[in-house]
């Protein structure tokens, strides 16, 4: 199957029939199925708790499912190189070592793959710039802000290789402010690196003005995603936020995930 | 250097008022020395046998020293293993903290009885003393690794080699130096304990045999001496703290 397949039709991701539930838990996800392509980024929607991060630990393999397949890249994970990293993780805090400065955290997903240090430091002193993050270099991450620490950490996932990038929630701890400044610094970024990304949220604005897709998730156990196409001209800004067209897209949303006043009126 | 000042200071004229007040108390009711001699015959003692307490003071220091550092060798080792392997945690953990009932001070006369009345069972118990702090919080500093970091690590294809040394070892340093700033404080106290259960030399015979001549002064310079020992231990340590962590956020701002 895997080699019939040309690389543009290779999904980048694509998880089929994924079931998994905690053990003596809840079922979270029941025959799950959906994809993304390469360079496609793609926002997921669900409500707190529905288990958005455990997925994300499912698709990085640091859990196992319980029945179903995942592939990256045409591979499937048994199939996968072990040493290598698979995918681009980044949590939803920031993780960074507080014994490390900006220039050695950043590097950490390079240092790991074997890359060497010098080497490793000069791939992150050349992105900084484009970071923001100019003249940090030795600083240490407590010195920094909430915002420049999720920099850093995003530019260490996508400097460890992998490919998706799955960002869970990297902006929820922010303040209002900073989180609209990053989430306009990540559409920039994106438009130059036009990586894959999946991007969990449970914010519908964040979700519509990052993604070319949103895949909601409104049932529990979580068996299929409705699928919104983002249609949004790129590169955007904030203001599209204010667009009618990002308005009625976003009305189609919240009433999926019963937030309106039509179905809280309980006619469904 | 005005903040070193402030808060040196107070410290400094409390110490200065309390020796002043000793002095006083001791000249006007007229103490005798073996309850509590004046404080400058004290330093009188201290200054007229100068050689002799040099040379004590070596030795007691050199037995916490090299008590200390099998300490540590002994205590890191013991809590790398526990976090190695579960099973010797579950196994050891609960042992070492049941062992802190045992009171040391009795436990004591057993290492002379093992190790003789040389340097060895000296310390013998400097290692009983400060094996305990260094080794609990080795351990719980490993513990206390931040496990966002180490999934992390282990989607970016970090070996066990990697974690161990990229994210449990710089985690567990603050731990360790807590441990070692309790441990370089109590070793002192170990190292006199086993040259008083019996010993030729150190710091803890001399304060013994003044004891037992009831020479009170002597005495006192005696402890003064171990604490100063006891205090310059410490300092070092809490030095070289701030220099193996320096970077890091000061504790108090490190959940920030």
């Amino acid at each position: 199957m895997n080699e019939i397949r040309t690389n543009k039709a290779t999904p980048a991701l694509s998880v089929r029939g994924l079931s998994y539930s905690f053990p003596e838990g809840p079922v979270l996800f029941e025959k799950l199925d959906f994809s993304i392509r390469a360079g496609e980024f793609v926002a997921l929607l669900a409500p707190s708790g529905a288990g958005k991060t455990t997925l994300f630990r499912l698709l990085a393999g640091l859990v196992k499912p319980a029945a179903g397949e995942i592939v990256l890249g045409g591979l499937s994970e048994s199939k996968a190189p072990r040493k290598k990293s698979r995918i681009g993780y980044m949590p939803q805090r920031d993780c960074l070592m507080p014994w490390r400065s900006v220039l050695d955290n950043a590097a950490l997903g390079l240092e790991l793959s074997g890359v060497s240090r010098q080497e490793a430091r000069r791939q992150v002193r050349e992105l900084l710039p484009s970071f923001g993050l100019e003249g940090t270099e030795e600083k240490m991450p407590h010195e920094l802000s909430g915002g420049m620490r999720q920099r850093v950490s995003f530019l260490r996932s996508l400097l460890s290789g992998g490919d998706p990038l799955l960002l869970d929630e990297p902006f929820s701890a922010l303040d209002a402010m900073t989180r609209a400044g990053m989430q306009e610094w990540l559409l920039q970024i994106w438009e130059q690196h036009r990586k894959t990304v999946l991007f969990i949220t449970h914010d519908v604005d964040e979700a519509l003005l990052l993604s070319d897709r949103v895949l909601v998730a409104s049932s529990s156990p979580i068996s299929s995603l409705l699928e919104f196409e983002v249609a949004l001209p790129r590169p955007r800004d904030y203001s599209a936020v204010l667009e009618p067209s990002f308005i009625q897209l976003k009305r189609q949303v919240l009433e999926q995930l019963g937030r309106t006043p039509a179905t809280r009126g309980g006619i469904v | 250097m005005k903040k070193q000042i402030k808060t040196v200071l107070p410290v400094t004229i409390f110490i200065l008022l309390l020796a002043a007040l000793w002095e006083l108390a001791t000249t006007v009711f007229e103490v005798p020395h073996f309850i509590l001699p004046r404080l400058s015959d004290v330093f009188i003692s201290l200054w007229e046998n100068r050689t002799l307490l040099g040379r004590h003071f070596v030795l007691t220091l050199g037995e916490a020293l090299l008590g200390l550092a099998l300490s540590v060798a002994v205590g890191v080792s013991v809590a790398i293993w526990m976090e190695r392997f579960s099973l010797a945690k579950r196994t050891l953990y609960p042992l070492i903290m049941a062992s802190q009932t045992i009171p040391i001070i009795a436990l004591s006369p057993i290492m002379v009885m093992w190790f003789g009345y040389g340097i060895w069972s000296k310390i013998s118990v400097v290692i009983l003393f400060t094996f305990f702090p260094i080794a609990v919080n080795t351990s719980d500093g490993f513990r206390t690794a931040d496990p966002g970091i180490g999934e992390l690590m282990k989607t970016m294809g970090a070996s066990k080699r990697d974690l161990f040394l990229k994210w449990k070892l710089p985690s567990a340093l603050p731990g360790f130096f807590t441990g070692l700033k309790l441990a370089a404080t109590i070793s002192v106290g170990g190292a006199a304990l086993g040259e008083w259960l019996g010993g030729e030399s150190g710091l803890g015979v001399y304060t013994k045999r003044a004891s037992n001549m009831l020479r009170g002064e002597a005495v006192f310079s005696g402890v003064l001496l171990l604490s100063i020992m006891g205090i310059i231990l410490f300092l070092t340590v809490r030095w070289l703290e701030s220099r193996v962590l320096a970077k890091r956020a000061p504790s108090d701002e490190a959940d920030k």
